[in-house]
């Protein structure tokens, strides 16, 4: 059912590659912002992505809580952590574009632009949240709650800064992409599908690395516990996995 | 029903008793005007910077008692004991929110009228600023319920309530401000936009309720 990691790590790096070339060469220049505006291709599908990844963040976590299962959690907390990184792209493009269109770097009175620090900065607080709980199992559990609560809350945060501004200002997404022609259309879905096979890359090869340093903890235990004489007694007993590059 | 009633009767007895929580957000939002006389520089405020300066303090206030609010429970058993008992742990949740929401309109009882004495010049939309500040309380009970149990059970407490609560309170915060802002104007209070703001503040409070009502089992089960 599921591409091996190899393959879509090529999957992903052929689409982004179509689409940047999709982008510089063939989508035309904005008429108003000219080639500026080319990073919309980048910045609105890695918020679109970093959005939908809290999202799929939260379904896994409903399954961990629904199962108990500690894939789940591990699930939840890569996606949130691979969005969070992305969410970090998407502030760092989005000032660059405010501060080429609109001549700020930040502009409080773009309400997606106010509504995505706002999750970022929730979503930010899983850390903290997640390692200051030291039972695993709770840990676990708390962190599934927090991803639920916090997925509920990216819609809901949406709704209610956009209603804050909704009178007074118009969309610029609303007219942009309402006079986008076909070529950058193109350009856009190439993007975005590109950065979704890209964010899913980035959370399988986490989790499998994840997967695999715990199975190395494991073996290094285990032989620690039969061989104690050889290295145990110097390194073993009071850092067990602090000897991780030397393994 | 009948636990909860006990939970909540217990929990605002002993709130009496010990005078903890409501005391200390009093002095702790009087304290905060006199901060923002200083920091704003004004003697007297209308509009948005009144909503704002009276719904900051507010928010703020309530983490002391949300810091709070489960510390009893984790020191002296009574996570276990509502384990042990053959009673719904909604009912222990239910009965903390309505604590909280009692609290804060206690703290609003307060710190309004100290308020509308310090900086404002209208009194007349002073009736609504208490229900837009009653219904964000709703909301704020809801989701401070949720943060305090899981900052009780962490090693950092008093750091993680804070953190968790700020951003996720941030939609209160945007449509109480928003809905208090015309009833304090400085020509009088009017009320154009507020049917927005409280259906917003109502939504914020249906889904968290919701999302409490979902997830506390898992808070609790251990």
């Amino acid at each position: 059912m599921r591409l091996s990691l190899r393959n879509l790590a090529l999957a992903t790096t052929a689409l982004l590659t179509l689409a940047f070339a999709l982008i510089f060469f063939s989508a035309p220049n904005d008429a108003d912002q000219g080639f500026i505006q080319k990073i919309f291709y980048l910045h609105v599908p890695l918020a679109t992505c970093a959005l939908g990844g809290f999202i799929v963040a939260a379904i896994h976590a409903i399954r961990h809580l629904r199962t108990g299962d500690a894939i789940h959690d591990a699930r939840a907390y890569v996606s949130i952590h691979i969005s969070i990184i992305f969410g970090v792209a998407v502030l760092v493009t989005g000032a660059i574009w405010a501060r080429a269109s609109w001549g700020k770097w930040w502009v409080w009175d773009e309400p997606t632009l106010v509504s995505f620090l706002i999750v970022f900065l929730l979503y930010c607080t899983y850390y903290p949240l997640r390692f200051a709980i030291e039972d695993r199992d709770r840990q676990a559990r708390y962190a599934s709650v927090f991803a639920i609560t916090a997925g509920a809350f990216v819609p809901l945060n949406f709704i209610a800064v956009r209603l804050a501004q909704s009178l007074v200002h118009p969309r610029v997404f609303a007219t942009a992409e309402g006079g986008m022609t076909g070529g950058m259309w193109l350009a856009f879905g190439a993007s975005l599908v590109g950065m979704a096979l890209l964010w899913m890359t980035l959370v399988r090869f986490e989790l499998v690395a994840k997967s695999v340093s715990a199975r190395i903890s494991r073996l290094r235990r285990a032989l620690d516990a039969e061989a104690p004489v050889d290295r145990g007694s110097r390194v073993a007993p009071s850092v067990p996995s602090s000897s991780t590059a030397a393994g | 029903m009948s636990a909860y009633r006990a939970i909540l009767a217990k929990d605002l007895r002993v709130e009496l008793r010990t005078l903890q929580s409501v005391p200390a957000m009093a002095l702790f939002a009087l304290t905060t005007f006199v901060l923002f006389r200083f920091g704003l520089d004004r003697e007297s405020l209308s509009g948005s910077l009144a909503a704002g300066v009276i719904l900051a303090t507010v928010l703020f206030a309530a983490i002391l008692a949300i810091n709070r609010l489960f510390v009893a429970e984790r020191d002296e058993g009574g996570f276990d004991a509502i384990r042990l008992a053959p009673v719904d742990p909604a009912s222990l949740f239910a009965a903390k929110a309505t604590a909280l929401v009692v609290y804060l309109a206690a703290l609003e009882l307060l710190a309004l009228p100290a308020f509308a004495f310090l900086f404002l010049d209208q009194w007349g939309g002073l009736p609504g600023v208490a229900g837009v500040l009653l219904l964000a309380d709703l909301g704020l009970a809801a989701t401070g319920v949720l943060v305090s149990a899981i900052g009780t059970n962490s090693r950092a407490r008093d750091l993680l309530v804070p953190l968790l609560l700020l951003p996720l309170i941030v939609p209160v915060m945007i449509a109480a401000a928003g809905a208090a802002a015309p009833m304090l104007a400085a020509g009088g209070p009017s009320y154009d936009d507020v049917g927005r703001w409280l259906a917003i503040l109502a939504l914020y409070d249906l889904v968290f309720a919701a999302i409490g009502y979902a997830v506390y089992d898992f808070l609790l089960e251990d």
